[in-house]
């Protein structure tokens, strides 16, 4: 199906956005408060929202799915984001307490260029593409969305990895109070995921910067998240702050918290079933009540672009 | 029961009858009503992103909720001595059947889109899935024979059969437990609300034995 166009930015969005900006800034500095002192969790989920960004993109059909995409509704109100809240409709409700700039991401490991960098100078070089992928949920939901980003490997390839840069680790802000569902244990915090350089580079994995043509809403993991179309949704790393190159498989935090039920790879096999529910089909979100499940597709669909890195494999093992 | 509302005082009889077990049916009805109306789109509190997996889980904490509260009868009436409690029993547990059910149902036609070979191999292969479904199982004879007509026919099996309500609610709260993926705090209180209750019918039948084995020591305990 065909995306509706990305609307045209009308004067009168952009005046309200700079009104926005300038009236935070104002009330911050006559109360002499920094702006998070304003914005407690609760209060600014109900306050109007600052209009999100619109970004400059075109459109990449070749790597995009001809299913309709859901609401941005569906999308931005029903997360998993466990840093703020365990209920899907948490991070909706709670993403309001993240600040996405100033922000900066830190390089290190098996690479010739480290250090830490602004948002702006990672984003600067990056042509932003839509595309419109697949998202399935290790809970066997799934959703078709319209990112908005940029080939994870442009972005790897500027810092040199080294030969022995054999894969990526990825880690999410750590600040219980931006996100307050670190303040419990339920998770080993911060949230790390990682892959094998090879999936890495795969064209398919995608840095995502925006949503239906905008900036990404908090709770959909601003300013800067994966994803990784042919994984389950918990691999692609949301809000975050570094990328590692190593040599050695880092552990990632759900085959930490429950190694018997999510694995390192979390590919998505509909024949090997989670220890305790079926894998092999799928709840489309957005069909209401009397929709019926649809089967899951062996990597998600995207089997032609991936399966050839898993050759070889025993993919029940490496689950 | 039929014994014991024929001793009460008019007036208690008319109030139970009138005012607290149709009070008790609207309150048992009102997680329904939100279901439903959620589902036909009406604006009440809404049922999210995804209405079939909320309902799952209003209709299950309901089935549990009232499980438990069915369960809080007795030792409410032992500690407060108010007989007329036993009367609101019946309904709470015909409603946590209904409640069990109607969450079956759900599961079975918005979850898993009524397909009868996904669900039988879930009941056969997930653990959780298999005791939720043997506490719906269990509930059934109960409510069938929950009548009066039953009662009476029954006699002492009766309060046999009903002794099943233990199980259920240990399944009932096992399946939830299981089913959780990573936060346990919620299915631990049922846990440890279920094992009060059932502690306290332990503690009261230690304590009865205690004394009936010990009639030297009269009004000891």
């Amino acid at each position: 199906m065909r995306m509706p166009r990305p609307a045209a930015i009308r004067p009168s969005e952009i005046t309200a956005e700079r009104y926005f900006h300038m009236r935070r800034d104002l009330l911050a500095g006559a109360l002499g408060l920094s702006a998070s002192a304003l914005l407690p969790a609760r209060a600014s989920a109900n306050a109007p929202a600052a209009p999100l960004a619109t970004l400059k993109y075109t459109r990449n059909a070749r790597y995009s799915v001809t299913d309709k995409p859901n609401t941005f509704e569906d999308i931005s109100g029903y997360n998993n984001f466990y840093e703020f809240g365990l209920d899907k409709s948490d991070p909706a409700a709670n993403a309001g307490s993240l600040h996405t700039r100033p922000w900066s991401v830190t390089i290190a490991g098996e690479a010739s260029v480290t250090g830490t960098f602004t948002i702006e100078d990672i984003l600067k070089p990056h042509p932003l593409e839509e595309r419109i992928y697949r998202h399935r949920c290790v809970e066997a939901w799934s959703m078709v969305i319209p990112w908005v980003g940029f080939p994870l490997a442009d972005l790897l390839q500027r810092f040199k990895p080294t030969s022995r840069a054999k894969f990526v680790e990825f880690t999410t802000l750590l600040d219980p109070k931006q996100m307050p569902g670190q303040r419990r244990g339920v998770l080993d915090w911060p949230y790390v995921e990682a892959l094998r350089i090879d999936e890495a580079m795969n064209p398919l994995a995608l840095m995502v910067v925006g949503v239906y043509g905008r900036d990404l809403p908090n709770q959909n993991g601003a300013p800067l998240r994966l994803h990784l179309p042919w994984k389950y949704g918990f691999k692609s790393a949301k809000s975050i702050v570094k990328i590692r190159f190593s040599e050695r498989q880092p552990a990632n935090t759900w085959a930490l918290s429950a190694p018997g039920e999510y694995g390192f790879y979390a590919n998505v096999n509909p024949e090997v079933d989670h220890p305790r529910w079926s894998q092999a089909s799928e709840r489309h979100i957005g069909g209401g009540f009397f929709a019926a499940r649809q089967p899951t597709l062996m990597f998600n669909g995207y089997a032609e672009q991936v399966a050839g890195l898993y050759k070889g494999m025993d993919l029940r093992r490496n689950f | 029961m039929s014994n014991a509302s024929s001793r009460l005082p008019g007036s208690t009889e008319r109030r139970y009858r009138f005012i607290y077990k149709p009070l008790l049916f609207i309150a048992c009805l009102v997680p329904l009503a939100w279901c439903i109306s959620g589902a036909l789109g009406l604006p009440v509190p809404a049922l999210g992103v995804d209405p079939p997996r909320k309902v799952l889980g209003i209709l299950g904490h309901t089935a549990l909720n009232l499980l438990l509260i069915t369960l809080a009868v007795t030792p409410l009436r032992q500690l407060s001595g108010n007989a007329h409690l036993l009367r609101l029993r019946r309904m709470l547990g015909v409603f946590a059947f209904t409640y069990a059910l109607l969450h079956f149902i759900n599961y079975v036609g918005a979850i898993q889109g009524f397909s009868g070979s996904l669900i039988l191999k879930d009941i056969y292969k997930r653990p959780y899935i298999t005791i939720g479904f043997a506490a719906l199982l269990l509930l059934l004879p109960l409510a069938i024979t929950s009548t009066n007509g039953m009662m009476r026919r029954l006699k002492r099996r009766w309060q046999s059969l009903h002794r099943l309500i233990y199980p259920i609610a240990i399944l009932g709260v096992w399946h939830y437990w299981w089913q959780v993926k990573k936060d346990i705090r919620e299915p631990l209180i049922y846990a440890v609300l279920l094992a009060a209750l059932l502690g306290w019918r332990l503690w009261r039948r230690q304590r009865a034995t205690s004394r009936s084995a010990s009639p030297t020591a009269p009004g000891t305990a």
